[in-house]
């Protein structure tokens, strides 16, 4: 199960890409959608919205369940990733290129303070 | 510990997720469950179902045992037919459903009279069952029981299936050509019927354990999608057929889980659960079990409470439908709610309206009529 050592993530299964412009893009994992099988739905955030860490700020909707997606740091939604609502298999196929929202932290350094890459591994070893 | 069919080293070398259904671990997808659904509605695949069960009938009995046993009547068949029948508790709840097979020498299996494949988790259950109402009826002499755990089942669904078993199978082709559908035959060990859980034409095999990784293997060479529960699931509820422990359970009659056509009274027979049934038909009130078709975005599943003018109901059974491209579902609603009402359902994002429709949503392919 690929786990890219370029980005944080979380124990709730989102990963985070920090931007050079300060804000991050957030996704879920290969490990997430492999065991959520097949996406129907994602609904998305508003553009706007602000959010705490940990409150749930999107949906994925499995043939088999629907799961939150959790903000992983506290902030703003600066954009959402609207052609993944219409072909949700697209994040089946590739976890990591299937952005779900942009987010602006209320705290640069929030970001930094996720699991990175070898934490989280261990994480879905533990899981498994 | 969970049980293993004799696939299960294919299945995990070709990538399957397993999962536990009724105690066996069994494949729930080979990679997506939609592709998987898809193949079956446009081509052909294959389904491991080792884990249900054959429970083979002999002896002068045989007849009378399941004329009072099921609710169906098997004397609708002539040998190599196959029925579709409830097994009921005296209360008229259901403890399983099957299909039952007359067989004898003509169907070319003369040392067995009747046949019935039966649920995974229900499979010891039913026999034990089976076992108490022989005694009871003082039939131990001349019935016997075998529950057959030498057999496999392999079920190839699709509007390609029955060309691609003969392709994979040769020796099969002949009784291929012949069957109708619900009609069985034997093949030297090898036994086919033109039966099926997914709405499309195809056949399910029972054959000798040690036969079926290389008749698998066959199949997969003859371009057979394999197909796990997760399909198996999606496939069936788009052609309105029933999951034991969903749609129906002990505690339901077959009245109430859309079931009543299985149910044969057409004649003086004495069958267990029968005057249950006449009770709760004369006593009026009787829910109704009809399809639903959720109008937006989001997914059906069981239990979900709907509201409707006349009371309210539940979903039995709910999933995404790929064919229809919307979630479907089955429930269990008031008298008086009809095909085409809009109803209210619960579902985890809130209420969300949803259309009342007639089954099945799919027949050969096609979404019909309300559904559509």
């Amino acid at each position: 199960m690929t786990v890219p050592a370029d980005l944080r993530y979380t124990e709730s299964h989102e990963w985070v890409r920090a931007e050079a412009d300060g804000s991050v893009l957030v996704g879920i994992t290969d490990f997430a959608q492999d065991a959520l099988g097949d996406l129907v739905y994602i609904e998305l955030p508003e553009p706007g919205k602000t959010y705490a860490a940990g409150q749930v700020i999107a949906v994925v909707e499995s043939v088999k369940a629907a799961s939150d997606i959790y903000a992983p740091v506290a902030g703003t939604v600066l954009a959402v990733n609207e052609s993944l609502k219409d072909a949700p298999e697209g994040l089946n196929q590739d976890a990591f290129a299937a952005w779900l929202f942009r987010l602006k932290p209320a705290n640069a350094a929030d970001a930094a303070g996720l699991l990175d890459a070898a934490g989280y591994q261990k994480q879905i070893e533990s899981e498994k | 510990m969970l049980k293993r069919t004799p696939l299960f080293e294919l299945h995990t070398a070709a990538g399957a997720r397993l999962v536990d259904f009724g105690g066996w671990e069994m494949p729930l997808n080979y990679g997506s469950q939609i592709e998987e659904h898809h193949a079956v509605r446009r081509d052909c695949g294959m389904f491991d179902v080792s884990h249900m069960r054959a429970i083979d009938l002999a002896g002068s009995a045989s007849r009378e045992f399941l004329r009072h046993l099921l609710a169906n009547d098997i004397d609708r068949l002539s040998p190599g037919k196959a029925l579709y029948s409830c097994l009921l508790r005296s209360d008229g709840g259901v403890i399983d459903d099957l299909i039952a097979y007359r067989l004898g020498a003509e169907a070319g299996l003369p040392g067995i009279a009747y046949r019935l494949v039966v649920n995974a988790s229900t499979a010891e259950g039913d026999l034990a069952w089976m076992e108490q109402v022989r005694a009871a009826r003082g039939y131990t002499a001349d019935l016997a029981l075998r529950l057959r755990t030498d057999l496999s089942l392999i079920a190839i669904q699709g509007p390609r299936a029955l060309e691609r078993v003969a392709q994979a199978a040769p020796q099969l082709a002949e009784v291929l050509g012949r069957l109708g559908n619900f009609q069985a035959a034997a093949c030297g060990p090898w036994f086919v019927a033109r039966t099926g859980y997914t709405g499309e034409d195809g056949c399910e095999i029972a054959l000798p354990a040690a036969d079926a990784p290389a008749f698998w293997q066959a199949l997969a060479t003859a371009g057979v999608a394999a197909c796990g529960l997760g399909a198996r699931d999606t496939l069936r509820l788009e052609a309105g057929m029933n999951l034991y422990g969903s749609d129906m359970d002990a505690s339901v009659s077959p009245l109430e889980a859309g079931l009543a056509w299985t149910v044969d009274t057409r004649f003086p027979r004495d069958f267990i659960g029968r005057a249950a049934l006449e009770r709760l038909q004369a006593a009026g009130g009787l829910r109704q079990f009809l399809g639903l078709r959720l109008l937006g975005r989001g997914v059906l599943r069981s239990h979900q409470d709907v509201q409707a003018p006349q009371g309210r109901g539940e979903i039995t059974s709910g999933t995404f439908s790929p064919t229809l491209q919307a979630s479907i579902g089955l429930a269990r609603l008031p008298a008086g709610v009809q095909p085409g009402d809009e109803v209210t359902v619960a579902l985890r994002s809130g209420p969300a309206a949803a259309r009342v429709c007639r089954l099945p949503f799919v027949r050969h392919g096609k979404a019909l009529g309300a559904a559509a």
